[in-house]
């Protein structure tokens, strides 16, 4: 039996910066994964994505992350993305930055 | 030390030049990323987690003052103002901006640096003792052959597609503190029965996925054979190592899947092919390259100071029972300095701290300063009568903590906290352990240990060697750490072995401490260590503290 298709963001690097971002509903890059358009539609997700791998002089290494719904937007499923959508835990560096 | 002759610095400002090109057409859209990644690559450039990290080589782990003020500098204009010193004697910056790292290369060429072959499938970074020159035991210092090396490796043709990195380690005493054993070529120097020093030559170590404690190709080579032998090594490898399979390709896997013999067979002819070609030059540029690493004049003084400042100061001396070593001159001492404070992130340093560190060189080091594989910085030339100044300095920049070899002074590579690869983290593991054992006030009392974190299978943070080695893992989307023990990195090298189950994140801090302060019920007396109770006694009472409801 396939797989059930579970609900995923499209995440990549930005180009200049490196840092983790997500694809938003209106085909924006974000830093925040709350941010992100969660997709529930297999066929949808494969098509945003090959459309996402497009965009070359914007970010690097884009791929489908796992995510859940929550009040406050997507969140992470694995500790992997968590990271990433948080920053280093070793300084208040990279997003934790920014956001304070 | 060694100067970087015209010809050494065309090559680092050309090649700070082209990658400078490369960066602008892969921000104009000229180049894809596919296209660009192996040039990023060439060029010690990765894509980490929250950003990109250069990675700078430091050849040997020898650097002097300007050198560290130019990478405080770095640092400070285009990263956080810090650098993380690694186990492969490099520095790396976690925040660059890709716009940015030509500027960096540039900067780094000024002062003679750059960071090629810190990446690829090249000979890397060549490392060395980084007591190297300085240390009491050693028979020659190993630097010159590590930079006869460095250039015979750099660009070399038949060198820059071999089926896998290639990694050597060179040390000029038999006290192998470079951790020989663990490379794809370990270089110890040792004498032969006439007295004459060569090398022990090692093939075939590694950590990593499959860890292996490499193996005596040649017990004694004369060090004026040495390039034509390590060249045969590297060119029996480049034909026979394996291509198709990433985790089977490093010298390690060849020498396993050959045996011993059968290498030891192919190097020897090629060597005695090889040899014939390299004539008188290299031996030529060997000298050149000793008279280069010349010992400094080294000062006559009292040392009374030093005494003085031990009776007055008991802060002073603990540090200095704890972080000096013998030096080979009298009234000398090795100073390390630890990037270990409790609770930090072990190999950091910032700019200001750089600064302090190159102001001490300058002023009481003879202009030099060592990276150590296990993340520390060292002073490898301090008169005795300077040590309480200088232990003032560090004091004042947070750089006094008195923890070298002890349980708080812990290797940890950068785990999920930066790396791309990582499947856990290690650097809050690190911080936990060294600020528990600092509430404990027991790890002067513990003595010599050697914990070692990786935060993944790649074992950069040779968890393998730790005489309690961590390992970061993924169980099924948790953090989970295994333990193993009894491993060495020393010329006795070995393997540790897996202790049982792992830990969640929650509970590996707790797993050791029962761990050490088993092993301190179990000990003999104060001065048998970790690894000689671990030795005497087996694995199973160490087990028993570890999973005390096992046992029960
Ligand atoms: S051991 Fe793994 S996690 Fe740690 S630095 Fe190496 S590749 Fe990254």
């Amino acid at each position: 039996m396939p797989r059930a298709f579970t609900p995923k963001v499209i995440t990549a690097n930005a180009l200049l910066s490196g840092d983790a971002v997500w694809l938003t509903p209106e085909g924006r890059w974000s830093t925040e994964l709350s941010h992100a358009e969660l997709l529930t539609d297999e066929a949808q997700a494969t098509t945003k994505l090959t459309a996402a791998e497009a965009r070359a002089s914007e970010v690097v290494g884009v791929y489908l992350a796992d995510a859940r719904a929550t009040a406050n937007g997507p969140a992470p499923v694995h500790f992997r993305e968590a990271f990433r959508a948080r920053g280093p835990s070793n300084y208040p560096h990279g997003k934790q930055a920014e956001a304070s | 030390m060694y100067q970087y002759s015209d010809f050494d610095s065309h090559f680092v400002t050309n090649r700070a030049e082209e990658f400078r090109a490369q960066v602008a057409r892969r921000i104009d859209g000229s180049l894809t990323e596919d296209e660009f990644k192996p040039f990023r690559l060439m060029n010690g450039l990765y894509l980490q987690l929250h950003a990109y990290m250069l990675r700078v080589a430091i050849p040997y782990g020898t650097l002097n003052a300007a050198q560290m003020r130019q990478l405080a500098m770095i640092a400070e204009r285009w990263d956080k103002g810090y650098g993380h010193f690694t186990t492969r004697q490099n520095i790396q910056f976690n925040w660059p901006k890709l716009q940015d790292v030509p500027d960096m290369l540039d900067a780094l060429a000024e002062v003679g640096m750059h960071a090629i072959q810190t990446s690829g499938n090249t000979v890397r970074n060549v490392t060395a003792d980084h007591f190297a020159g300085a240390a009491a035991d050693e028979i020659a210092d190993p630097r010159p052959i590590a930079e006869l090396l460095r250039q015979w490796s750099t660009d070399h043709p038949e060198f820059q597609a071999l089926p896998r990195k290639f990694k050597i380690a060179v040390t000029g005493s038999e006290t192998d503190r470079a951790v020989t054993k663990a490379h794809d070529i370990g270089l110890r120097m040792v004498r032969n029965a006439a007295g004459e020093a060569g090398f022990e030559v090692i093939v075939g170590g590694g950590l990593g996925r499959t860890p292996m404690i490499g193996q005596v190709i040649r017990p004694f080579l004369p060090v004026a054979e040495l390039l034509p032998y390590v060249e045969a090594i590297v060119s029996v490898y480049n034909l026979l190592g394996r291509r198709d399979n990433k985790y089977k390709a490093r010298i390690k896997i060849t020498v396993h899947e050959h045996g011993i013999a059968r290498i030891r067979e192919l190097v020897e002819a090629r060597f005695e092919a090889l040899k014939s070609r390299f004539t008188g030059a290299s031996q030529q540029i060997l000298g050149q390259i000793e008279a280069m690493f010349a010992p400094p004049h080294f000062k006559q003084a009292s040392t009374a100071p030093f005494d003085a400042a031990r009776q007055a100061d008991p802060l002073f001396r603990s540090w200095s029972d704890t972080n000096l070593s013998p030096h080979k001159a009298e009234g000398y001492a090795i100073a390390s300095i630890s990037l270990k404070k409790h609770g930090a992130t072990p190999g950091d340093a910032t700019s200001a701290q750089m600064r302090v560190m190159a102001d001490l060189a300058e002023h009481y080091g003879h202009n030099e300063l060592r990276i150590s594989h296990e993340q520390n910085v060292i002073l490898p030339h301090v008169h005795l009568s300077d040590l309480p100044e200088v232990y003032a300095a560090l004091r004042a920049a947070d750089l006094a903590t008195a923890n070298i070899g002890l349980a708080s002074d812990i290797i940890a590579c950068p785990g999920m906290d930066y790396c791309a690869l990582a499947t856990a983290r290690s650097i809050p593991v690190a911080q936990e352990i060294a600020e528990r054992f600092a509430a404990l006030q027991l790890e002067h009392d513990i003595g010599a240990l050697k914990i070692k974190i990786s935060g993944c299978i790649n074992a950069c943070g040779h968890h393998h060697v730790g005489h309690i080695g961590i390992l970061g893992l993924d169980r099924a989307g948790v953090e989970n750490y295994q333990i193993t023990l009894g491993g060495d990195g020393s010329e006795t090298a070995s393997i540790g072995e897996r202790a049982g189950p792992g830990f969640a994140a929650d509970a590996i801090v707790p797993a050791i401490e029962r761990l050490v302060l088993g092993y301190l019920a179990l000990r003999q007396d104060a001065s048998e260590t970790f690894l000689q109770a671990y030795h005497r006694l087996g694995a199973a009472p160490f087990k028993a503290a570890l999973y005390p409801e096992r046992s029960a």
